[in-house]
């Protein structure tokens, strides 16, 4: 018998503000554009939206305020939500599990951030212990007096394990890159549209060995909102639906001793097979992957988890290019947060609508069952949703 | 043991409450670890409960020094003033053979010969007014 949320639920609403270098609004601004977006999007009044869930990024700069600075009056359900990187999944998740318990009917889900000024540069707002005053306390300290700065230097760590563990190149990695570029080159809202060659990931310049450049992802200023309502709903509501197969979360730990492996196999297996299990589906059926990627390394090793091919072989499986534009496995087909735009989970979740719903125009690929997760924190956070077009 | 001074704008850590013992005996040369004393598991860094059994009970205990490198990673990005003369420099994870793990540098060796699985022991740095574990080939 099929699970009980396979289908019971759908996005309705999609709404993006302009991403990137983007200056003059705040995010709470920001946040209020894409909200407004998402409901002309979904044909809805601002009314009938009944539950708000908002995510804040780097900058932390918008909450539980965002129901007055929208005047949503008597909401079903409210909360400002935080899993780092897997929260916009979340997010869709309790929104689905609440309309289908009848304490809502339309949640609307933002993320809003803005962390680039105008004279930064794209590093400076994510460079963590780096920016703060005085000396560290305690043992946590041992991080910054060994040069431990921002999400580079996990993801480094990370990748640099996953290598030497399992003979992962440099080459896997920039050929990742390179796939999504040349997504990125078919998306008229990706911040990066110049194709890149193998030769020129190894050219891009180092941040954190074995991280260069282009192994990174983009700091964006903007803002997404979606609209999760029940199927019956979307039946009659203006876009095509994008139905809610499967949901799931994965929360490894790390309490840093040894038996713990994070760096290396992430909490996506356990989001995968809980939204496998509820979509009724496996890795076999999956016609696209809109995969959290942060770093190349982050969708190499969450190929892995989610069961596309077995522990340490994501490099060869990714070696003929086949997360690329004709390739088997059309992967982060907006070109992702390394090539398209950094909106957190939203990145991975906006795409997986476009393409859910068919309009991914020249870069829209097959998409019967569309795998999107969210990954947060040194691969510690993990949601999923599996979307399909088809309500059964 | 202490090896050398290093003058430095580094942002070194000072010791809080429950970390004193663990900068204590990093001064004296020897590498500090808190355990649990009602189940024996190590709790890093130092802290009231203990993540295997949230008992609060607490004894430390001195590491052998000896560990292997986890991962490394070489930092050529200029985040913070303190590390610009040494960029590109190494950090490491490395693993106490009782089980810990510590984020630190790799000393006495050049970044290109570090490996993932090395054997390395501890070396402390002295700064100014605290003393921290390094490590080197062991
Ligand atoms: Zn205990």
């Amino acid at each position: 018998m099929a699970h009980p949320m396979r289908g019971a639920t759908a996005i309705t609403g999609l709404g993006m503000t302009p991403m990137g270098r983007i200056f003059g609004k705040s995010a709470t601004e920001l946040a209020a554009d894409a909200v407004k977006l998402a409901i002309a999007d979904a044909g809805l009044r601002k009314d009938q939206i009944d539950g708000l869930l908002t995510n804040a990024g780097v900058t932390n700069a918008i909450g539980l305020n965002m129901q007055n600075y929208l005047g949503m009056k008597d909401l079903r359900l409210l909360n400002h939500m935080n899993a780092a990187g897997s929260t916009a999944a979340q997010m869709v998740q309790y929104a689905a599990l609440a309309i289908n318990a009848g304490m809502a009917n339309h949640v609307v889900c933002v993320f809003a951030d803005n962390p680039l000024s105008g004279g930064s540069g794209s590093g400076a707002a994510y460079a963590g212990a780096a920016r703060a005053p005085g000396r560290p306390k305690g043992m946590a300290g041992l991080y910054t007096a060994a040069g431990y700065f921002g999400a580079n230097t996990g993801y480094a760590l990370a990748a640099r394990r996953h290598m030497a563990l399992y003979g992962t190149t440099q080459d896997q990695l920039g050929i990742i890159a390179v796939g999504q570029r040349a997504w990125a080159t078919k998306s008229p809202i990706a911040q990066m549209r110049q194709p890149i060659t193998l030769e020129d990931y190894h050219n891009s310049r180092w941040i954190i060995e074995p991280l260069h450049l282009l192994d990174c992802c983009l700091v964006s200023n903007g803002a997404v909102a979606v609209i999760v309502s029940s199927a019956t709903a979307a039946k009659s509501m203006p876009q095509p639906p994008a139905y809610i197969w499967g949901m799931g979360q994965g929360h490894p730990g790390d309490p840093q001793r040894a038996g713990w492996d994070q760096e290396t196999e992430t909490g996506g297996n356990l989001a995968g097979k809980t939204a496998y299990a509820m979509a009724g589906v496996g890795p076999a059926d999956v016609s696209q992957c809109q995969l959290y990627d942060c770093y190349t390394y982050t969708v190499l090793v969450t190929l892995e988890d989610y069961g596309f091919c077995g522990k340490g072989e994501g490099g060869p499986f990714v070696e003929d290019g086949k997360l690329g534009p004709g390739g088997a496995l059309p992967t982060n087909t907006g070109g992702g947060e390394l090539s398209g735009y950094y909106m957190w989970g939203m990145t991975p979740l906006s795409e997986a609508i476009i393409q859910t719903r068919g309009q991914g125009g020249e870069r829209q690929a097959k998409n019967d069952v569309v795998l999107c997760t969210g990954n947060g924190g040194t691969l510690a956070y993990h949601g999923a949703l599996i979307l399909s077009p088809h309500a059964t | 043991m202490a090896l050398n001074v290093v003058a430095t704008t580094k942002p070194i850590p000072e010791p809080d409450e429950a970390s004193q013992p663990f900068f204590d005996g990093a001064r004296a040369g020897k590498l500090m670890l808190m355990r649990c004393a009602e189940c024996g598991e190590f709790r890093m860094p130092a802290r009231m409960h203990c993540d295997a059994c949230l008992a609060t009970a607490t004894e430390w205990v001195e590491a052998s020094g000896r560990g292997t490198v986890r991962t490394f990673g070489v930092m050529h990005q200029k985040y913070h003033a303190g590390f610009l003369e040494e960029t590109p420099y190494n950090l490491a994870v490395v693993e106490l053979e009782e089980g810990p793990r510590l984020v630190t540098n790799i000393v006495e060796t050049a970044n290109a010969a570090i490996a993932v699985g090395m054997p390395v022991t501890v070396a402390f740095t002295d700064y100014e007014d605290v003393s921290l574990p390094k490590f080197r080939p062991a």
